[in-house]
């Protein structure tokens, strides 16, 4: 189909008749609308759209889209996804998990999809908390979350999600924010022309069990304080009067005041392409420092490297080529026969 | 037994040296030494041979789960048993005519299966006084009259291989990878065997190692030529082809033969294979062999575990191929919560679980009929499923074949049942022409006009299947319970029982479309054998046994396992005793006394091995005696 064929699509097209059963006021519903808006801009037909999820209150996602929709079991969208995208490389396949689904009961799939960089595209909602089992602490709780089954406090450190995505040598890795609808649908504009594995963390709000949990991020005069946006090829800087900076010296990253001899040319200029991952890990590792913003946006985007899918299809491409098609009267015949006369 | 009754009644002949050369109907060899000495190679390039010749056989592999434990000793034994006939061979054989030992550890391991008067050849070099400490044993075997009862032959194979191979300029423990050849070389003589098949083999595995080529059939003609000057062996065998029915045949093991037919099942029914594996001992060379074949499109993705493995040929089934996993049982314990999607989704997958002894690891490379109630019930809910199991090597590519028809046009989840003794185990399989093979109807949903993704064939109860990308279709589906016809979420109370009903009646539904159960042996009569998977071969070589001593026996070997055949509660009733032997403790007995309400007797061997013929025959004997 040509470009001129495409349908014209709206938000509505991407919306269901089914009825949403999120909680009132969950940052789920951000997010939903600002997919199918994003999808409406795609140009990609909607059959070609495939949205597969885990389990989780992330992974209703996909009933309330009106693309194909499979909503697996929890942990595993990763890896029903790979079989999708193996089989099918011309479809476009986004997966939405949690922080639960992806980095606990998943945590294994996650990595192994993002190291064989299969062309997905995953939302990742993190809200910090087990929402559907009714508020348990989750891998990316902080050190003492006093939550239903940590009454004293949880003691085990929480994942960065991005710094693992980054460790597996994600290709693309970003961070948005449910309620920053602009920077949300900017960043999945990205992730979707991504060639690989796209790894998109959304700060999600469970007002329920975990209300407020990224208040310090969105609460409109906090924001600007604690929130550094990653645009490539810009110096990282924040704050109210944009009068803060993020500094590399040596492999450390520190907060440093505009102005008394230390100017914008003097910051960490964003390189979102830099191979290495080595500066997208350093970057990703600031929201746990003290001091420090949490950044938003592209961490990283790798453009060269190739899709397992590809690699996969080309394999067997290539051998079909050498070999010719497969013959299976001559398969069955291989290695030594003997025959037997009547 | 047959097979020792018939030797002495076989025409004797001389060879042109003046030994005699006597023609048998049937021969057991074993071979068995270190788990490094190359035992499973040597077994298989006799079988082959064997094979090639027109011998009818069956062969039983036995290797230890450590893949080198220390030389010498006890656990590092490993053997290779061929059964070799001019007549039909149902069994490796309970006990072996030749056994060839590479030291004291093998020997002890081993010798209980000799026969009185069989032929047995050690490896003399291994049983110094440090062979013999490593094995356990006090005082050498060879000297202690312990042996009496059979053809020894001590030979030096480690020292009269070294000098054969003197001249190539190997170092010694090259030399000494070679001994096994050697041994092969006597044992072709001993059967009057060409080593020509062997010689192509070399030259065609080594083809760039030529000194190996050489070395190995130096070795193996050294152990010929030994045979035939040194005038140790008076006597020479001769067995003569089997009549097996007209047709080409080859070679084949289960495992080989489940890959062969999952491609010819795509084939069949034109749609992609994709083979989500984690390797796991004994299923590993069904993901092996699939992965060559990349020519006939095949996609083989070794996951990361044996969940990413299901799920990902789940999601391959969604995307419209025929997604199949490979496994043993601690995997499928892995699977079942993904299995349990796939019943809930509808979508063709086919399980393969190549059982082994557990539970846990368990004996990794021995065999067992243990997952029975596993691949019945293993699921949480309600989740029936199709579930198959073929009865010898060669049913293995007519197993895979069907387990794929069925869950393409019911879609759903088929389990096949194989276990290590088929997987491993190897017979003459006769090739079947592209036009015997079943044709396997596919049909993608294509017509958004009224579509709903669980709209269901009448005749079936199978819901369409509407693969991503086709315009118009685009719809949900999920774990969760749906209502049926729309599959949108559904918790109502009389619609849950509805679809869990549903979804059995239609696996229940399947007994319309498999063949009806005919008993082998008498059709009626004192006592019907019921049974399933690679028991097959023991039970038929005893009921045959039994019968010729006039017993009315009949054998059942079920092929499908859920649902059974419609008939077989019929064909039950015409006999007076049931008895069910499994590799386990009881689960198929289970499951007859449950829905027939028979008095079927279980006969139950747990040890890692399969049943020997005797071991049946006893057993009728003490049912109907």
């Amino acid at each position: 189909m040509t470009t001129a064929e495409l349908p014209i699509y709206t938000k509505k097209d991407f919306q269901t008749d089914q009825e949403i059963r999120w909680c009132p006021g969950c940052g789920d519903y951000a997010i939903l609308s600002a997919v199918q808006m994003v999808f409406a801009d795609l140009k990609i037909p909607k059959e070609k759209l495939v949205f597969i999820s885990g389990i989780g209150c992330s992974s209703r996602f996909p009933y309330y889209m009106n693309t194909f929709g499979f909503h697996t079991i929890h942990g595993r969208a990763p890896a029903v996804a790979t079989g999708v995208k193996l089989v099918r490389p011309d479809l476009d396949v986004w997966v939405a998990t949690g922080d639960g689904d992806s980095l606990s009961i998943g945590g294994n799939h996650t990595i192994h999809m993002l190291r064989r960089n299969v062309g997905l595209k995953v939302l990742m909602f993190n809200n910090k908390i087990y929402g559907l089992t009714k508020g348990q602490y989750s891998p990316t709780s902080e050190v003492g979350k006093k939550a239903k089954s940590t009454p004293f406090g949880s003691v085990d450190r929480p994942f960065n999600p991005l710094s693992l995505a980054i460790g597996s040598e994600a290709t693309f890795v970003a961070r948005s924010v449910d309620v920053f609808q602009a920077h949300l649908r900017e960043t999945l504009k990205k992730a979707s022309t991504h060639k690989g594995s796209a790894y998109v963390e959304i700060l999600q709000n469970c007002n329920i069990f975990n209300d407020g949990a990224w208040d310090t991020i969105t609460e409109r005069d906090a924001r600007s304080e604690h929130v550094v946006q990653l645009e490539h090829g810009k110096p990282l800087i924040f704050g109210k009067n944009r009068d803060k900076g993020i500094r590399l010296v040596g492999l450390e990253l520190e907060v440093v005041a505009l102005g008394n001899g230390i100017a914008e040319k003097d910051l960490l200029i964003h390189d979102e392409h830099n191979p290495n991952p080595v500066y997208a890990f350093a970057i990703s590792r600031m929201d746990t420092m003290s001091g420090f913003p949490t950044p938003i946006g592209v961490f990283r985007s790798i453009e060269n490297v190739p899709q397992y899918e590809d690699l996969v299809n080309q394999q067997i491409a290539d051998v079909q080529a050498k070999k010719g098609k497969g013959d299976l009267a001559k398969l069955l015949r291989a290695g030594d026969t003997w025959e037997l006369l009547a | 037994m047959l097979c020792r009754e018939i030797v002495t009644e076989m025409p004797t002949l001389v060879d042109i040296t003046g030994r005699k050369k006597e023609t048998v109907d049937r021969a057991v060899i074993r071979f068995c030494g270190d788990s490094g000495d190359g035992m499973q190679i040597t077994g298989s390039q006799f079988t082959n041979t064997a094979a090639l010749f027109g011998n009818d056989l069956a062969t039983f592999p036995d290797f230890p789960a450590e893949i080198r434990a220390p030389a010498g000793t006890l656990p590092g034994v490993s053997g290779f048993q061929v059964h070799f006939s001019s007549n039909d061979v149902y069994t490796p054989g309970d006990a072996v005519d030749v056994l060839v030992a590479m030291n004291p550890a093998a020997l002890k391991m081993n010798v209980a299966d000799l026969k009185p008067n069989g032929i047995l050849i050690v490896n003399l070099d291994n049983f110094e006084e440090n062979d013999l400490r490593k094995a356990q044993v006090k005082v050498s075997p060879l000297e202690d009259h312990s042996l009496d009862a059979y053809r020894l032959f001590s030979v030096e194979l480690t020292k009269l291989t070294r000098a054969a191979l003197k001249g190539l300029g190997l170092d010694a423990k090259s030399m000494d990878r070679c001994k096994n050849f050697f041994a092969l070389g006597m044992c072709y003589w001993l059967y009057n065997r060409s080593m020509e098949p062997t010689v192509r083999y070399l030259t065609d595995k080594f083809k760039n190692k030529p000194d190996l080529v050489a070395a190995n059939t130096l070795a193996m003609k050294a152990g010929y030529s030994y045979c035939e000057a040194t005038e140790a062996f008076q006597v020479s065998y001769e067995i003569p082809p089997a009549k097996l029915e007209p047709g080409t045949y080859r070679n084949i093991s289960g495992n080989a033969a489940l890959a062969l037919g999952f491609v010819a099942a795509s084939q069949q029914a034109g749609v992609k294979l994709f083979l989500g594996s984690y390797p796991i001992t004994p299923a590993s060379d069904i993901l092996h062999e699939l992965s060559m074949y990349k020519d006939f499109g095949v996609t083989t993705f070794q996951a990361e575990d044996e969940i990413a493995a299901i799920t990902s040929a789940i999601g391959a089934a969604y995307a419209g191929a025929l997604g199949i996993t490979t496994t043993s049982g601690p995997g499928m314990a892995l699977k079942t919560e993904a299995l349990g999607l796939a019943v809930a989704v509808e979508l063709p997958l086919v399980v393969c679980d190549i059982q082994r002894g557990g539970p846990s690891t368990g004996l990794p490379t021995k065999t067992e009929q243990a997952d029975l109630l596993q691949a019945l019930f293993g699921r949480n809910s309600e989740a029936p499923v199709p579930v198959l199991a073929p009865a010898t090597p060669g049913d293995c590519f007519w197993i895979a074949l069907e387990a794929s028809r069925i869950a393409i046009k019911y879609m759903v989840p088929v389990i096949i049942l194989s276990d290590g003794y088929l997987a491993n185990g190897a017979e003459p399989w006769k090739i079947p022409s592209i036009e015997d093979l079943p044709k396997i109807e596919v049909k993608y949903e294509t017509n958004p006009v009224g579509f709903q993704p669980y709209k269901r064939n009448p005749d079936t109860l199978a819901r369409p299947w509407a693969i991503p990308g086709t315009p118009g279709l685009e719809h949900r589906i999920g774990g969760i319970e749906k209502q049926d016809v729309t599959g949108n979420i559904n918790y109502e109370p009389l619609n849950h029982e509805h679809m869990v009903r549903t979804r059995a009646e239609k696996v229940a539904g399947i007994a319309q479309d498999i063949p009806e159960i005919v008993p082998a042996g008498d059709p009626s009569g004192d006592l019907l054998i019921v049974a399933w998977g690679s028991t097959n071969g023991p039970i038929t070589a005893a009921m045959n046994a039994q019968r010729q001593k006039g017993r009315k026996i009949g054998h059942v070997h079920l092929r499908h396992l859920n649902p059974f055949p419609r008939n077989l509660g019929e064909v039950m009733k015409r006999y007076k005793k049931i008895l069910v032997p499994e590799m386990n403790m009881g689960q198929l007995v289970m499951i007859l006394r449950a829905k027939f309400l028979v008095d079927a007797q279980s006969y139950g061997k747990i040890q890692g091995k399969p049943f020997k013929q005797s071991e049946i025959e006893d057993k009728i004997e003490e049912l109907l005696d």
